[in-house]
């Protein structure tokens, strides 16, 4: 081990990690390199030359047409996604701060219960809710689709709040209630002010998860109150005319480059309030 | 400034769990210091949530000024509290954590101000103010932790294991401090620990618990010289003392306790000793200190011949281990008695110091000639 630390030259081990890697890397990269690389050509182009090859002309035809047909649904996007990962973030902070310090008769039965809504997947979840949001007037509306990714998205906010919650010392809680502070005053002059790295883990695996959302999406919306991600599946998935690939790519950068976005801003406290938990202990 | 009191305070997880306190009954002056000690899981702690009302007592009643708070929030106490871990805000300043408190109460700007200057000097924190908790020393944030208890004035300050985070040397300053603060200050104190030391030096009343229940209520001279039970005597005192299983007999007319060194055998008149004991097996407890090196003077004493096994000089007293009767026996001694292991060492014992416990249940067996401490210490532990 030592001698492979210290020699300069490589040595076959090393030469063999060093391929590995560089194979992974291809792997990851070559999708989003012929996805960039095509979303830049003419249609013309991308018929005659093969997936890999340059562009003969760099052409920017393909992103204004990809905005141009799904620039509405981006907005859709982000009115179904901000509020519902602010409502759901709010709340799983809020039922994490009692479930870890204002412990109630069968709060851990109820933490229990609650955390089988992380398990659940989508699927079985479809005809309840879309029984509820008609009962409740919300079927195929904004607010209805936020609706339900905010109960989905509650199992595991409160999970991560409630996690983060338990490390931090009892004592801090019973000292501001001898100082006079109340159940809000705490949470808001104490243990908000705690929290920035579980606020940021929250928000990017709620906006991740309900940017990403096709199924809830495609079930509880219609027509022009859809997200991006089923109109993405709308244009790519049409049979009529020629298909567009560069129009495709590009529409496909633009429904992503979202939750891109928000790693590279947030990634940091992602790594940290993920193991901010374990390491105090 | 304020006086206490609890009457018969019980607290029970739920039924059929064990009581964490049973029957806690004491009462202390305005401006007392109180100690409750005892080892960890004793309920010590539990009972200091109780008077902080974070925890509800589940029978009896607790009484602030002769006002029962027992159904009042924390917050209506008008208690102040000192924890283990501090509890400092970590997002706050010094300052901020010293004015939360009375910002919640809506005291004025100004005389808030006032409060963390005032206390700020006394507490010799006022280059810290800006800081964060994280950027303290273990000490600084004890300090603070105290400053944001004493801004508040409140009726009655709660102590919980302040000083055990601290290091050794640094305890001992802190005691003095906190011993020079209560002097000035004189505010109803109650002080959890469990460390005998600090519950010696600090208390002016001392209550060892053990199991939820007060074992012993007095003042550390008594709970020192006159204790309870076996469990008070073993609790108290540092090195702690000697317990010796001994049989009482009859010799011409007064009951004795045989001591055998292996080299020697003693009898240690009991006076006052209740007739029935005789014929029984007891516990005979010693203190070191009361050990003396018996010399030429002949002062009467009764005294044994032991062989020295272990010496351990402590630099202000020597410690000497000695085995009576099957059981190590520690005295204490001057650091300059020139003895080595193999060495023996005639002992003295003062038949008046001696305390007897019996064997099974650990309770004092009082001889006559300390009846009156008896009284002293009934009259204590009733606490009015």
């Amino acid at each position: 081990m030592h001698s492979a630390v210290d020699k300069p030259a490589l040595s076959p081990a090393r030469l063999a990690i060093h391929a590995v890697l560089l194979v992974a890397v291809l792997l990851y990269l070559v999708p989003l390199v012929v996805m960039l690389l095509t979303s830049f050509k003419t249609p013309e182009d991308i018929g005659t030359g093969n997936l890999l090859s340059w562009p003969t002309a760099i052409t920017t035809v393909g992103w204004v047409k990809a905005w141009g047909t799904v620039s509405g649904y981006f907005w859709n996007s982000i009115l179904i996604t901000v509020p519902a990962v602010a409502i759901s973030t709010a709340i799983g902070a809020l039922n994490g701060y009692v479930l870890s310090m204002w412990r109630f008769r069968g709060s851990q039965l109820f933490f229990g219960l609650l955390l089988f809504g992380c398990f659940l997947p989508f699927q079985t979840v479809l005809l309840p809710a879309s029984f509820t949001l008609g009962k409740l007037g919300l079927a195929s509306t904004t607010t209805g689709l936020v609706l339900v990714h905010v109960v989905y998205g509650l199992a595991f906010t409160t999970l991560f709040f409630r996690n983060f919650y338990v490390s931090i010392p009892d004592a801090l809680v019973k000292a501001a209630r001898l100082d006079g502070a109340g159940f809000f005053t705490i949470f808001r002059r104490i243990i908000l002010p705690m929290s920035t790295p579980i606020i940021m883990v929250c928000l990017i695996w709620q906006f991740t998860q309900i940017w990403n959302d096709f199924l809830f999406g495609v079930v509880f919306s219609s027509g022009d109150s859809q997200p991006i991600t089923v109109a993405l599946n709308n244009l790519v998935n049409t049979s009529t005319g020629a298909k567009e690939y560069n129009v495709d790519m590009a529409a496909a950068m633009i429904a992503g480059l979202p939750t891109l976005l928000v790693y590279v801003v947030a990634g940091k406290y992602f790594v940290r309030g993920l193991t901010a938990g374990a390491v105090k202990g | 400034m304020a006086t206490l009191e609890l009457r018969n305070v019980n607290k029970t997880y739920g039924s059929g769990l064990p009581d964490t306190l049973k029957d806690i009954q004491l009462a202390i002056k305005d401006g007392e210091f109180l100690i409750l000690v005892g080892p960890s899981g004793c309920g010590k702690s539990t009972l200091m949530n109780c008077i902080a009302g974070l925890e509800q007592i589940t029978g009896g009643a607790i009484l602030i000024d002769q006002q029962d708070v027992s159904g009042m929030s924390p917050k209506d106490r008008d208690i102040a509290m000192v924890f283990q871990s501090y509890a400092l805000y970590p997002t706050m300043s010094v300052r901020e954590n010293i004015e939360f408190g009375l910002k919640i109460r809506k005291m004025p700007q100004a005389a808030i101000d006032e409060e963390v200057a005032r206390v700020a000097k006394l507490l010799q924190i006022e280059h810290l103010l800006a800081r964060k908790p994280a950027q303290l020393s273990g000490g600084q944030q004890q300090r603070v932790a105290m400053g944001r208890a004493l801004a508040r004035r409140p009726k009655i300050y709660l102590f919980d294991e302040p000083l055990s985070n601290l290091d050794a040397k640094l305890r001992v300053e802190m005691r003095t401090e906190m011993k020079l603060m209560h002097q000035r200050l004189k505010t109803t104190t109650v002080y959890v620990t469990h460390d005998q030391i600090e519950a010696m030096t600090l208390g002016d009343k001392v209550a060892v618990m053990k199991d939820g229940i007060i074992q012993q209520f007095g003042t550390p001279q008594q709970i020192y010289n006159d204790p309870a039970n076996q469990f008070v005597a073993s609790f108290i005192g540092s090195p702690p003392m000697n317990f010796v299983p001994v049989r009482v007999t009859a010799q011409s007319g007064c009951l004795v306790a045989v001591l055998d060194s292996g080299q020697a055998r003693c009898e240690l008149p009991l006076a006052g000793a209740a007739a029935e004991l005789e014929g029984r097996e007891v516990i005979l407890g010693i203190r070191p200190e009361q050990i003396a090196l018996g010399g030429a003077q002949g002062n009467g004493l009764p005294g044994i011949r032991a062989e020295v096994q272990v010496t351990e000089p402590t630099g202000p007293d020597l410690l000497v281990f000695v085995t009576l009767n099957q059981t190590k026996v520690c005295c204490r001694l001057a650091p300059d008695v020139a003895c080595r292991v193999g060495d023996t060492l005639a002992l003295q014992f003062d038949p008046a110091r001696v305390l007897l416990f019996d064997a099974a249940s650990g309770e004092r067996l009082r001889l006559a000639s300390t009846t009156a401490s008896v009284m002293d210490n009934a009259a204590a532990s009733t606490g009015r």
